[in-house]
Formats: C-alpha cells, sequence, structure tokens
C-alpha cells in the first residue's frame, strides 16, 4: 500500500516510453523492504514523500520546491543545490532534499564497479534517485540533508577519489562529446583536453569569484554533438586545415549502392537510389565539389568544414591531417537579454598537451577581462555585447579577421581611437579661426 | 537508524581533508576495445536502429546498443544497467549527450542476445525498461530540466511532459524515416537549465503573470536593490508602504505592462513568486540546430504562444508536437532540418502545413533585434 494516493502520476505508467513514476514507486519499495539491510541515513520514506509532492504538484499546477538555502561543503562554494519542500508537514521525508552535483567522466564512460560504488553511497546516504546526467553533464544526486553532505563529500573524496561538479557563478563542470574514444570525425582529443582544463581548473570550479557561470564544452567536429556553440562561453570545436581525404573506391560504392549514405540513418524510408550529385555535390554550401571522369574533386581551400559531406559517405571521406580546434565565445540561452550564439575568435589553434596556448593566450586573458569588467550576473557573451567585439579581440591580443563576423557594418559609425587618427583629437581653435570666419 | 561516519570529524574539517581532485580519469573506464582504437576509428554504420558498428583501422569492431531512458533514474535501475553490463559488455556501459544508454561488444554474435534481453524487460506499470532506439533520421531522447520533481521556478513539469511527449513520438525513436534527426528538448522555465533554444522542435514552461509580491516579508529575505537590478526591462521599483497593521516596511512594486515573466526577480528574491495555475503553461518553438551541417546553427523559434498545462498527460502539447513532425516529414527534402525547411518553404507556409494559428504574440518586439525579423521585402508567398 503506498504511502500516498498517486492516481495522476499513475497515468504517466502507461505508454511504452520507460516510465520514471514506475522507476520511482520501484525504487520506494525496494527502500521498504530494505533487503540489503543498509541503515538509511536518511528517511525510509523519502522517495513515497517525492512521490506525493510530485502528485501534488500535478494536482495545483504548480511546483511545492522553495527557493534555494545556501548548504554545502566547507570550503567550496559549489557543487551543492540546498532543496527545501513548502509542505513539509505532509511530505517529512522530503523537508530537506539537497541535489549533489558530481562531476562526471569524460565521454560519460563507466564501468559497472563504479557505478555500483556510487549506487551504494547514494542508497545509504541519500535517495537512491539521481539523474544520469544533470543537462551540464554531471552525475546529479537527487535529495539528501544537509547533516549528510559533508558525510557524503568525505567518501567520494577518500573512498572514490572523486570530487563534486560546479554551481553557482563558478566556472561549471566541462563536457565534452564522445570524441576519438568512438567517433571517426573527432579531430582532437575531446577528453583529455575536457579533462585536463577541468582538472588545471578546480579553484575556479569550486568557489565561486566570477560574475557569474561560466561553460567550457569541447565537441570534436563541427556536427556539435554537445551544443558547445550554443551553450557554452567557450566552445572548443574541433577542425582541420588541409584536405578532406577521398577514398576513390569508396566513393564508386556509395554511387553503386553497395554502401547505405550517411551510415544508414535513412533505413526507414525508400528515398530512391543515392544520388551523388543531388544529395551530396548540390548540398555543399560552398559548391566546392564536383564529378570529373567519374571521381568526386573537392577545391578544398573553398571548403567551409560544415561535415555534410563526411556525415553522408563516411567511408569515403575522412577528416584532415592538419587539426586542432575552431573557439567561439559567448553562447548562453535566453535569460536575460535574449539568446546568443558564440562568436568565432580563434579560427585555427593546434591542440596539443598541455594546451598552454589555450590556457594562458585564450582562457586566462578571458577570464581577467570579464572579472574586472563584468557586471554581477552577467556572462560573457552580454559583456562581449556590451563592450564590443573589438574589445575581446584587443584582450586576446589577436588579429582582427574576416573569419570573426558575418558581414562587416553596414553603418560607418567607427570609434576612431585618437592614436589612430594622424595629429590626434587635441586641435586649436584660434588656429582654425584664422582660416574660417566665424 | 543509527548515524555512520564516512570518517569526516566535524570538529578538524581539515583534518585529512581531500579537496579539488577533479572526476574520474575517463580511461580508467575505456572498454579494452575502445582503449586500443581511440583516434584510430575508421567509420561507422547503424546497423538498425538503435544498433551502430564501428569499425576502426586495425579491423576491430565495436557494436553499440543504444537504449532510451528516464534520466531521472533510481539507484535500483542504475543496478539493473550494470547487471546488464555484466552480462554482456565485461561490466562497461556508457551515457550519451541526450541520457541515453549505450552497451558495447566487440562480439557481434552478442549483439541479438543482447537486444532481445534489453526488448524483454518492462516496468510493472507496463513501459519498456530500455528501449532500443535513438539514432540516424529519427527522434532521439529528450533532453530536459527538474521541472516540479526538484526545482523552485518550474512553470511546468519536466519528466511527466516528456514521457506524454516521447509516448507520443514512441515509434520515431525506433525509426528512420525522418528527413534528418530531429531533436526535442524540453526546459521548464525560461532559464533553460536544458538550453532548448537551438533544439528542431522545443517545449518550454512560461509563466504569464507578473510576480505577487510578499510585502511583509520581502525586505527580511531579499536585497531590494539587487531585486531591483535582476528585472531586465527595469518593471521593479522600491517602495516604503504600510501593512494593514500599520507596520511601515521596505518593499518593491512591479509595472505589470513591462513584465515578461522572465522570473529573474524570484531567482534573487524570493518574496516574489510568479507560478500559477492558470497562468503557467508551455511555448512551443521549432526549426533551431546546433550543428554546422550545411546551413549555420539556428535558435528555435516560437510558433505556438502558450498551451495550458494540462498534466498529467498534456495532450495538446503532445498533439501539437505530432502534427509539425507529420507536417516536416511528409514535406521535407532528404537531409533537411526541420528549420531549413521552414526557410526553404518559409515560414507563411510553415503555419499553414502544420496547421498552427499565427497570433501576434509570435511577432517579435523584445528589443531591437525585433526590427530585423520582421519582412522587409516584397518577395512572401500567398
Amino acid at each position: 500500500m503506498a504511502k500516498h494516493e498517486t492516481p495522476m502520476l499513475d497515468q504517466l505508467e502507461s505508454g511504452p516510453w520507460p516510465s520514471f513514476v514506475s522507476d520511482l514507486k520501484q525504487q520506494a519499495e525496494v527502500r521498504a523492504k530494505n533487503e540489503a539491510n543498509i541503515e538509511f541515513q536518511i528517511p525510509q520514506d523519502v522517495v513515497e514523500d517525492l512521490l506525493g509532492v510530485l502528485e501534488l504538484s500535478y494536482k495545483h499546477g504548480r511546483t511545492h520546491w522553495k527557493h534555494g538555502g545556501i548548504v554545502g561543503v566547507f570550503g567550496y562554494g559549489g557543487g551543492v543545490i540546498g532543496r527545501y519542500c513548502d509542505q513539509p508537514e505532509q511530505f517529512p521525508g522530503v523537508a530537506h532534499f539537497h541535489t549533489l552535483r558530481v562531476n562526471q567522466p569524460s565521454g560519460k564512460f563507466y564501468t559497472t564497479k563504479y557505478l555500483r560504488e556510487l549506487c551504494d553511497l547514494w542508497d545509504l546516504r541519500g535517495s537512491g534517485l539521481t539523474n544520469m546526467h544533470g543537462s551540464t553533464g554531471d552525475i546529479v544526486f537527487l535529495g539528501t540533508t544537509t547533516p549528510q553532505l559533508e558525510e557524503i563529500f568525505y567518501e567520494l573524496t577518500h573512498k572514490y577519489n572523486q570530487d563534486l561538479g560546479g554551481s553557482g557563478s563558478n566556472l561549471r563542470t566541462p563536457s565534452d562529446c564522445i570524441g576519438q574514444a568512438r567517433c571517426e570525425f573527432a579531430c582532437y582529443d575531446t577528453h583529455d583536453l575536457c579533462y585536463n582544463l577541468t582538472e588545471e581548473y578546480q579553484d575556479e570550479l569550486h568557489r565561486p569569484a566570477f560574475p557569474y557561470k561560466f561553460k567550457f564544452k569541447f565537441d570534436g567536429c563541427p556536427n556539435c554533438c554537445v551544443a558547445s556553440i550554443a551553450r557554452s562561453d567557450l566552445s572548443f570545436i574541433g577542425t582541420w586545415r588541409d584536405n578532406i581525404k577521398i577514398d576513390a573506391e569508396a566513393v564508386a560504392a556509395y554511387i553503386g549502392g553497395e554502401i547505405p549514405p550517411n551510415g544508414g540513418a535513412h533505413s526507414g524510408r525508400d528515398w530512391g537510389p543515392f544520388d551523388i550529385q543531388k544529395e551530396v555535390i548540390d548540398l555543399c554550401p560552398t559548391h566546392c565539389m564536383w564529378m570529373e571522369d567519374g571521381k568526386l574533386m573537392i577545391n578544398n581551400k573553398e571548403c567551409n568544414r560544415c561535415m555534410h559531406c563526411i556525415n553522408v559517405m563516411p567511408r569515403a571521406l575522412h577528416i584532415g591531417d592538419d587539426r586542432g580546434v575552431t573557439i567561439l565565445a559567448g553562447a548562453k540561452a535566453p535569460i536575460l537579454d535574449g539568446a546568443q550564439m558564440a562568436t568565432l575568435i580563434i579560427p585555427f589553434m593546434k591542440v596539443e598537451p598541455p594546451y598552454t596556448d589555450i590556457k594562458e593566450k585564450v582562457i586566462e586573458p578571458i577570464w581577467d577581462w570579464w572579472m574586472e569588467e563584468g557586471k554581477n550576473r552577467e556572462r560573457l557573451g552580454e559583456l562581449m555585447k556590451r563592450q564590443g567585439l573589438q574589445k575581446l579581440i584587443e584582450v586576446l591580443g589577436v588579429n582582427p579577421d574576416p573569419r570573426m563576423v558575418q558581414e562587416p557594418r553596414s553603418n560607418p559609425y567607427i570609434f576612431w581611437k585618437e592614436d589612430e587618427v594622424p595629429g590626434g583629437f587635441k586641435r586649436d581653435i584660434n588656429e582654425f579661426r584664422k582660416y574660417h570666419q566665424r | 537508524m543509527a548515524f555512520i561516519s564516512s570518517g569526516y570529524n566535524p570538529d578538524k574539517p581539515m583534518e585529512d581533508r581531500i579537496t579539488d581532485i577533479g572526476p574520474r580519469k575517463f580511461d580508467e573506464f575505456y572498454p579494452p576495445v575502445i582503449a586500443k582504437n581511440k583516434g584510430k576509428w575508421l567509420y561507422h554504420e547503424y546497423l538498425r536502429p538503435g544498433v551502430l558498428v564501428h569499425v576502426a583501422q586495425s579491423g576491430d569492431e565495436v557494436y553499440t546498443v543504444r537504449c532510451g531512458g528516464a534520466r531521472l533514474m533510481s539507484t535500483t535501475h542504475i543496478r539493473e544497467i550494470c547487471e546488464i553490463a555484466e552480462k554482456y559488455c565485461d561490466g562497461y556501459v556508457r551515457f550519451t549527450t541526450r541520457n541515453n544508454i549505450e552497451f558495447m561488444l566487440s562480439d557481434k554474435s552478442k549483439v541479438d542476445p543482447l537486444v532481445k534481453d534489453l526488448e524483454g524487460r518492462k516496468f510493472d506499470g507496463g513501459s519498456f525498461k530500455f528501449p532500443i532506439g535513438g539514432t540516424g533520421a529519427g527522434i532521439s531522447n529528450i533532453v530536459h530540466t527538474q521541472g516540479w520533481v526538484h526545482c523552485h521556478t518550474p512553470a511546468t513539469d519536466a519528466s511527466g511532459p516528456v514521457k506524454a511527449t516521447l509516448d507520443e513520438l514512441f515509434t520515431d525513436f525506433q525509426n528512420h524515416r525522418l528527413p534528418a534527426h530531429l531533436r526535442v528538448s524540453l526546459a521548464c522555465c525560461l532559464n533553460m537549465c536544458g538550453a532548448v533554444h537551438c533544439s528542431d522542435i522545443a517545449i518550454l514552461g512560461y509563466h504569464r503573470k507578473p510576480p505577487m509580491i510578499d510585502h511583509e516579508y520581502l525586505d527580511k529575505m531579499c536585497e531590494v536593490p539587487l531585486a531591483i537590478a535582476a528585472c531586465p526591462t527595469a518593471a521593479i521599483r522600491p517602495v516604503k508602504m504600510e501593512l494593514p497593521d500599520g507596520k511601515k516596511v521596505n518593499s518593491v512594486a512591479v509595472k505589470e505592462e513591462r513584465c515578461m515573466f522572465c522570473g529573474n526577480c524570484y531567482t534573487m528574491c524570493p518574496s516574489m513568486p510568479l507560478a500559477d495555475t492558470e497562468g503557467d503553461g508551455i511555448v512551443i518553438m521549432a526549426g533551431g540546430k546546433v550543428s554546422n551541417r550545411i546551413s549555420a546553427p539556428k535558435f528555435s523559434k516560437v510558433v505556438v504562444a502558450f498551451i495550458p498545462n494540462e498534466p498529467p498527460r498534456w495532450p495538446t502539447t503532445t498533439a501539437t508536437i505530432r502534427k509539425i513532425v507529420e507536417a516536416y516529414a511528409a514535406d521535407a527534402h532528404k537531409y533537411e532540418r526541420l528549420g531549413e525547411w521552414a526557410e526553404r518553404i518559409g515560414w507563411e507556409r510553415f503555419f499553414e502545413k502544420c496547421e498552427l494559428d499565427f497570433t501576434h504574440h509570435l511577432i517579435d518586439d523584445f528589443r531591437d533585434p525585433a526590427y530585423y525579423t520582421w519582412r522587409q521585402t516584397s518577395q512572401f508567398k500567398f
């Protein structure tokens, strides 16, 4: 017999998609039976009370969680998000229901040994509910009480060699795509760069010293599977600057229908036989491809590396060998001034450990500028908007490049600087008047 | 329940303290075939929806079976994932950016038994535990936020609308019939922890009533200047006022016609709640993408200004999404993303084909960039 009636939530148990309600109910039952004899450190019926408060939200059409509350672990300003229920008498099991963000490994690969260790810890000291994973990438532990926070942190660091992730006005947990681990498109080792920078900037990650949140995301190629260009203050997108490698035999096999286009991604419908002209050459955004004597030709100098042809014929076309990263800055979701896409600031940079150029020539000068000039709760992209791309170029000490803009300005309102104009701005009005009467 | 110490000594918090160690290193967790072939992959193929093969220069192959899942996941469920991974995958498993679960095999003969096993696992309520799919020109898992399960600012739930929407779109999770892949995302308020602003279809929670003001407590719970500064439209001003009992307090007033319902004030000041049963609901946005493939990344556009919250299954929201998906599936060219299709046929045609009303709410009036979204050409379609 369930502790709370949940007639509305029960309707989310039907249908084919995995039901979170069914999962919550099975978890509630496992805790109630407690066959593993766990000495639960937070209320045993926490999941039942979560179902209860969620049902109440379904009835009211409003959340029943209060505003944050400052909780955390000693010495850190991030990683824990305080959460309290606004109906604690009715649902005492979730009266305190704090979140911990646990920094996920690059690429989200796990051994089951490690996952089971995390489960053991979380069953003992928390609700046993998680997000695998949160939006930014962390393993999210949902729901524990204040006295457990230090205990969890102690076990994580002492037993599992594992740290918390970021929250608040600090570096948020960096995240990456699967990269070279299992993808032929990846132009650099996203896992290593993500891990290296996460380790390098632990202080910035745990102790809020920034005007607002700051995100790094690492995409191995311009397909952007982790959406770095839309979601991160600094977006690292893998690219190359030499030639796409062509396997002519494989191109012929695609044309001959021996290999399905796009890795078989279109297998659910009969689109007719593969037509390289229509499906690849005519869709190339720069029109830099053509067929010559039955062979596919590419004018690589004109290629903008959109990935379409490579996506369509992954067995025939391969990324170039002179690889590196394109860096863009300033993306964010709409709050406050509307959404912003990231802007290109470094067209190309080599990516080699220990990544000194990325750290010293890009990240750190940008942080210095933002921490000096950024207003409270101003994202990097908003500061860029307020002070201009010119200012960021100046901060980085790089040369302006037409690659950084969509198009040049269509107004002539240039803010000339005094030292750019011969003779400067100081002039003598009396001298002027000698030749120009009043 | 007796308190069990981890070894932490609250009287000496710095004793043996370990900090700033970061995450576990990724290569501890690579399956051997991944470790061996990293950076040396040649190509990949979808053998069927949800099943991939990656082939390395060495000739090694890794087979991946991708399953959907609710990102709100219990340890009971994670232990079941572990059990499967131990049975078939030597104890390795991974998760994708879109909250899918991936089981990797280096032995092709294990693919069918694993698929059969996964397909047979169901929750007591009847839903699949591990539906296979989420690849190619179909619909992958919906990335989303916390909603009513855990957040203080949502204008809708997250897990519920996602479950209802994926039930509706389930066949497309397991099929490759669409012109290109179609990404659906949900954010339960416009803070967009889920960053849905570049999705093919975005489900966004939105408030429609200005904050209520808890004058009696506001000055005790909030920094008035921070609440004022939080407002992007300068709708909030400080006021001194008298409570019914004659007590004078510092508080704020909101110019209601200026409020854009962003909730940023509530983030800074808990005495200004916005949540409301009738006021809150869902905005549908469409046509965004993050990939640089063929066309540049683009933002999603608002195509339905408001749909009421209809718990537990949000039928109007799911039906609206279904209409958009079907119109796109019927009309777009191969490889064309939803936003590219809308731009090719023109947004006037998009509303016609999707059978959506165009209302004044959909015309941008927020600051300077709005002007550039109005049509400034005689080129349009009847």
